[in-house]
C-alpha cells in the first residue's frame, strides 16, 4: 500500500538498503519541523506551564530483584519544564536546520523527541493522579507483556508487505491462532503442541490469502478484510458450538510455563522483561532478530525485497516472484499464529469470542509505524503496548487524562505517521500490486 | 493499488479476476507501453475532448472479435451465474458447518459404516432446519400470528437492512472511486453522536427536530469521511490505514463521551444517552407493530441518488474516471484531489445516514454498540452487490435477511449466529473469484489459463477457505 504520495519516479528499484533518503526524493518539506514545534509548544504549556505541582513518584525495582534500587521522585513541574525546553530546542534545531540549509533533522532528532515527549508526559499524568506514584518496572513489564502480540502480528505484515502483498488479515491470523492453541492445549494437554498449532493455523488464514490474492488475483485489501470476518465468524461458531458444550474438555488449555533464569531475571527493570518471559516471550526477541538479519543480511531477504519492490527486476533475474510470496505469505501467517497463542497460553487461560480484540489492526499500525522493518515495528509495538499498559494504569491511579484518550492514542500517532507528519513511512514499491508474468 | 505508481503493465489483472469495484463498467489498467500512455497525452495536448475512460478501454481490446466473445462470455459465464453460484455455494459450506457440528450428526457418525443413511439423514436436517429456521425469521413465518405476525420478519428484514444499504452504498461509492472506505464503522459512529445529541439535547417543534438530526448525522459522517479524503488528497495517506484509525477513534471518543454528563443518561451507570425525543424519531411506516422506520424509504432514496450521481451526473463521472485510472484522469483535466475529498465526504454522509437511521429509527438511544458491526458488514455488502447502488441495495436486503433470520435461528435450532458471518464472507471471497466458482461447477467455456490452473488447486483452495 502506498502510504506516501505518489511520486512522479518510475520504476526505480531500490534494492540496496532500506529508507536512506536518497538525493531525488521528494523535497524536504517543512512538515517534519512545523509538528514537532507544535508538539514541543503544546509540551511546553501542558507540561510545563499549567504542570502539576506535585512530586511524580516512581518505583525502580520490585520485590524479587537482586538488589534494590530507591524509587526515583522527581517535581512533576521542574522536569516539566526542563523536558519541554529539551522539546523546544529540538524542534527549533529542526526548524533552523530546514530554513537555513533546506535539510531534514538527522534521524535521531525525532527518535530522542518521541522519547523526551514521552517521558514527559509520563510525570504530567503521574504527577496530577490522586496518587502521583507508579511502579516503573511494573508499567514497563506490563507493557512488554500486552506487546508480545502485537509484534507478532507486525512481524507477520513486514514478511508479507515486504514481499509485495498488503496484509489486513494480521487480526485474523491472531485470532485464529489463539483459537486453535486453546483447542489443541486442550485436547492433548500439552501447551507446546498448542503453540505449534497455532502457527498451523495462521499459516493456513495466510495460504487463503495467498491463494486468492496470487493465484487469482483478488485485491488483497479485499481479501484480508474478508478473511478477517471469515476467521471471527468461524472461531464464534466453533467457539459457541464445540467449546462451549464442554469448556473442561475442548477450553482449558494447559498454560505455557514462565521461564525464570536465575540470577538474569533478577536484575532490576530489564530482568523481568528480558529473562522471565514465557516461550512465545522469548520467541518474540529471536523473531524480532531472525526476521531482521534474514531480511536484511541475506541473499533470502534481499531476494524477497526485490520482489516487494521491483517484481519485474526480480523475475528477470530469475526469481520466482509468485512463490517467494507464496511462501512469504504462509510464513507470515504463521508468525502472527505464534503470537495469537499468547492470548489463550499465556495471558489469558481460555478462548472467549474476538479475543485478539483489534490488536491485529495495531500491529498492522506497528508494521506502518516501524517503516517495514523488524526493529522498527517491535519498538512501535512497545510503544503501542505502553500506551495500553498506561491507559489501564491511569484508570487506577486516577489521572486528569480520560483513560479513552489513552486508548486513542496509537491510533491517532499512527494517522500521523502514515500523514507524514512524523517522518515518512514508505511502503515497498509493489506493495498490493498482484504481479502477472508476461 | 489503483494510485500506485509503478508501470502497471505486467500488473495489470485479467478484468475477470478483478473485484467487482474495478471490473463493473470500465477495463481496468491502459498503459500496455509507453505508446499508450503518448496517445493518451496527445489527444489531451490536442483537443482535450477524449475522456479518461475511452482511453483506458481503448487498450483493453481491439474492436470486433473480442467484444464479441465478451459479449458470449457474459452471457455464459457472467456476473450473474456467479453470484448466485457464489452464494449457493457459500450456503452449503456453511450447511457443512452446521452439520459437522451437530450433536446427531455426531452420534450417527459413530455407526456411519452401519446405517449411513442415518448419518446423511441427520447432515440432511441439520442443515436444513436451520436454513429453515433462518428463512423463516427472515422472511415469513407460517406460524406467525394472522396475516401480521406472518410478515412481521420481514419487516425485521428491512429494518436492519436500512443501515446496511446506505452504509453500503458509501462504501461502494467510494470503490467506484477507486478508494478502500473502511472506514463506515466510524462513520456510523460520529454521525450516530452528533445525531443522537441533536435528538436528546435539543427539544423543538415536530418535523424541524427530525429534520436537523438528520443533517446533524449526515454531517457527522460526511466530516469523519471528508478528513480522510483530504488527508489522501493532500498528503497520500492510504486510506485503509487512516479509516481502520479512525474506527477506533470514533469508537473511543463515542465511549468517552458515554462516560461524560452531556452524554450519559442522569442516573444510569451504563453508557447510554437519554432516548431521543418522540419529535426527534422516525415515524414508523406500517404503524407500531413493526419497526419499520422512516429510514428505509430514505435509504431508497439514497439508492436512486446515488444511482443518479454515478450514472447521470459529471461529478459521478469524474468519482468513476478516477477510479479506473487516476492518471488519465488527471491528465484529461479531472481534478483528483477534489474528486477524492468530494468522494469520501458523500460517502462519509450516506454511511451517516446508516447512523442516523440506528439513533433516530432503531435504538432510540446512543450506547457504544451504536454502529453494531453494520460498518464492517457494509463492505462485504458492497462487495456483493458489486458496488452498483441497486446490486448494494439487494445485496443489503440479503444480509439484512441473514442478519434477523440468525436471531430467530440462534432460538429455534441454537445454531450461533456466527454462522452468518461465515457464509457472508465466503460469498465474498467467491464472487471476487469468479475463476474458482467457475472451476467448482465445471463451468468453463473459455481456456482460461488461470481458471483451468485453478482446477487443480481448487480442493484446497476451499479446504482452506472452510
Amino acid at each position: 500500500m502506498s502510504t506516501t504520495a505518489t511520486s512522479p519516479v518510475e520504476g526505480k528499484p531500490q534494492p540496496e538498503k532500506n529508507h536512506r533518503p536518497t538525493v531525488s526524493a521528494k523535497p524536504v518539506t517543512w512538515k517534519l519541523p512545523v509538528t514537532l514545534a507544535v508538539l514541543a509548544t503544546i509540551a511546553f504549556i501542558f507540561f510545563g506551564l499549567l504542570g502539576p505541582q506535585a512530586n511524580a513518584k516512581f518505583g525502580v525495582s520490585s520485590s524479587g530483584d537482586f538488589f534494590q534500587l530507591p524509587a526515583i521522585e522527581v517535581p512533576a513541574f521542574l522536569s516539566g519544564m526542563v523536558l519541554s525546553l529539551i522539546l523546544l530546542v529540538l524542534a527549533g534545531y529542526a526548524l533552523v536546520l530546514k530554513a537555513r540549509a533546506n535539510r531534514r533533522p538527522p534521524r535521531w532528532v525525532p527518535a530522542v523527541f518521541t522519547v523526551v515527549f514521552v517521558v514527559a508526559f509520563l510525570i504530567w499524568v503521574v504527577g496530577g493522579a490522586r496518587t502521583p506514584s507508579i511502579s516503573l518496572a511494573g508499567l514497563i513489564a506490563g507493557s512488554v507483556t500486552l506487546a508480545v502480540p502485537i509484534v507478532f502480528g507486525s512481524l507477520s505484515g513486514v514478511l508479507c508487505e515486504r514481499a509485495g502483498v498488503v496484509n489486513i488479515a494480521i487480526e485474523g491470523q491472531l485470532l485464529g491462532g489463539a483459537f486453535t492453541a486453546a483447542l489443541v492445549a486442550s485436547l492433548t494437554h500439552n501447551p507446546y503442541l498448542g503453540l505449534l498449532a497455532a502457527a498451523v493455523a495462521g499459516a493456513l488464514v495466510s495460504v487463503v490469502l495467498a491463494v486468492f490474492s496470487i493465484k487469482y488475483v483478488v485485491n488483497q485489501i479485499i481479501v484480508g478484510v474478508v478473511l478477517n470476518v471469515l476467521v471471527s465468524g468461524l472461531t464464534g461458531f466453533l467457539f459457541t458450538t464445540v467449546m462451549q458444550s464442554d469448556p473442561e474438555k475442548y477450553n482449558s488449555p494447559a498454560e505455557l510455563p514462565i521461564i525464570d533464569i536465575p540470577v538474569l531475571s533478577s536484575i532490576p527493570v530489564i530482568g523481568p522483561i528480558l529473562f522471565k518471559q514465557s516461550v512465545v516471550g522469548y520467541l518474540m526477541y529471536v523473531a524480532v532478530i531472525v526476521i531482521w538479519v534474514a531480511l536484511f543480511k541475506t541473499k533470502w531477504g534481499l531476494r524477497v525485497r526485490a520482489v516487494g519492490e521491483h517484481p519485474q527486476a526480480a523475475d528477470t533475474l530469475g526469481i520466482k516472484v509468485n512463490a517467494t510470496r507464496f511462501w512469504n505469505v504462509t510464513l507470515g501467517g504463521a508468525v502472527a499464529g505464534i503470537g495469537g497463542s499468547f492470548f489463550t497460553l499465556v495471558a489469558i487461560d481460555s478462548f472467549t469470542k474476538e479475543i485478539s480484540g483489534g490488536r491485529g489492526f495495531i500491529a498492522l499500525a506497528a508494521m506502518i509505524l516501524g517503516r517495514w522493518n523488524p526493529i522498527g515495528a517491535f519498538f512501535a509495538a512497545l510503544l503501542f503496548g505502553f500506551a495500553d499498559n498506561l491507559q489501564s494504569i491511569v484508570t487506577i491511579i486516577g489521572t486528569p487524562v480520560p483513560s479513552q484518550f489513552m486508548a486513542m492514542l496509537p491510533y491517532v500517532v499512527t494517522v500521523f505517521a502514515v500523514a507524514g507528519l512524523v517522518g515518512r513511512s514508505r511502503p515497498p514499491a509493489a506493495d498490493g500490486i498482484p504481479y502477472i508474468k508476461g | 493499488m489503483s494510485e500506485n505508481t509503478e508501470p502497471r503493465s505486467a500488473a495489470a489483472p485479467d478484468p475477470d479476476q478483478l473485484p467487482a469495484s474495478q471490473a463493473t463498467d470500465v477495463e481496468p489498467e491502459p498503459l500496455e507501453d509507453d505508446a499508450d500512455f503518448v496517445t493518451s497525452l496527445d489527444t489531451a495536448g490536442g483537443a482535450h475532448q477524449p475522456s479518461a475512460v475511452p482511453v483506458s478501454t481503448q487498450s483493453g481490446a481491439l474492436p470486433g472479435a473480442p467484444e464479441e466473445e465478451s459479449l458470449l462470455r457474459k452471457i455464459f459465464t457472467g456476473n450473474g451465474i456467479v453470484t448466485i453460484l457464489a452464494v449457493l455455494l457459500a450456503l452449503i459450506l456453511g450447511g457443512l458447518l452446521i452439520a459437522m457440528t451437530d450433536k446427531v450428526v455426531g452420534t450417527t457418525a459413530g455407526y456411519l459404516f452401519a446405517r449411513p443413511s442415518d448419518f446423511l439423514i441427520a447432515v440432511w436436517s441439520a442443515a436444513t432446519d436451520s436454513y429453515v429456521a433462518l428463512f423463516q425469521g427472515a422472511v415469513f413465518n407460517p406460524r406467525g400470528n394472522g396475516v401480521a405476525g406472518q410478515f412481521a420478519p420481514l419487516m425485521e428484514t428491512l429494518t436492519i437492512a436500512t443501515p446496511l444499504i446506505t452504509a453500503g452504498l458509501g462504501v461502494a461509492l467510494a470503490f467506484r472511486a477507486g478508494l478502500f472506505n473502511i472506514g463506515a464503522q466510524g462513520q456510523i459512529i460520529m454521525a450516530g453522536i452528533l445525531a443522537s445529541w441533536v435528538g436528546f439535547a435539543l427539544h423543538l417543534p415536530l418535523g424541524i427536530h427530525l429534520l436537523l438530526v438528520l443533517v446533524a448525522g449526515v454531517i457527522g459522517g460526511a466530516v469523519w469521511g471528508g478528513i480522510v479524503g483530504v488527508l489522501k488528497a493532500r498528503t497520500g495517506a492510504h486510506e485503509v490505514i487512516v479509516t481502520i484509525m479512525f474506527n477506533y477513534i470514533a469508537l473511543y471518543f463515542l465511549r468517552y463521551l458515554l462516560d461524560t454528563d452531556l452524554f450519559q443518561r442522569p442516573g444510569a451507570d451504563t453508557p447510554i444517552s437519554p432516548i431521543v425525543d418522540p419529535s426527534a424519531a422516525y415515524p414508523l411506516i406500517f404503524g407500531s407493530q413493526y419497526r419499520l422506520h422512516l429510514g428505509f424509504l430514505l435509504a431508497i432514496a439514497a439508492t436512486v441518488f446515488v444511482s443518479w450521481l454515478l450514472n447521470r451526473s459529471t461529478l459521478g463521472f469524474e468519482f468513476r474516471a478516477v477510479g479506473a485510472n487516476p492518471k488519465a484522469a488527471l491528465t484529461a483535466g479531472i481534478n483528483v484531489s477534489r474528486a477524492t475529498i468530494l468522494v469520501m465526504t458523500i460517502a462519509g454522509g450516506l454511511a451517516g445516514l446508516a447512523g442516523v437511521a440506528q439513533v433516530a429509527g432503531t435504538e432510540k438511544v446512543l450506547t457504544d454498540g451504536v454502529a453494531a458491526t453494520y460498518g464492517f458488514d457494509a463492505i462485504t455488502v458492497a462487495l456483493l452487490g458489486r458496488s452498483s447502488p441497486w446490486g448494494t441495495f439487494a445485496a443489503g436486503l440479503l444480509f439484512g435477511a441473514f442478519r434477523a433470520g440468525a436471531v430467530q435461528m440462534q432460538i429455534q435450532t441454537g445454531t450461533p449466529i456466527d454462522i452468518v458471518l461465515v457464509v457472508q464472507s465466503l460469498i465474498v471471497l467467491f464472487i471476487a473469484a469468479p475463476p474458482l466458482v467457475r472451476a467448482i461447477f465445471g463451468l468453463n467455456p473459455r481456456k482460461k489459463k488461470a481458471a483451468t490452473a485453478g482446477k487443480t488447486k481448487q480442493a484446497a483452495t476451499t479446504g482452506g477457505a472452510a
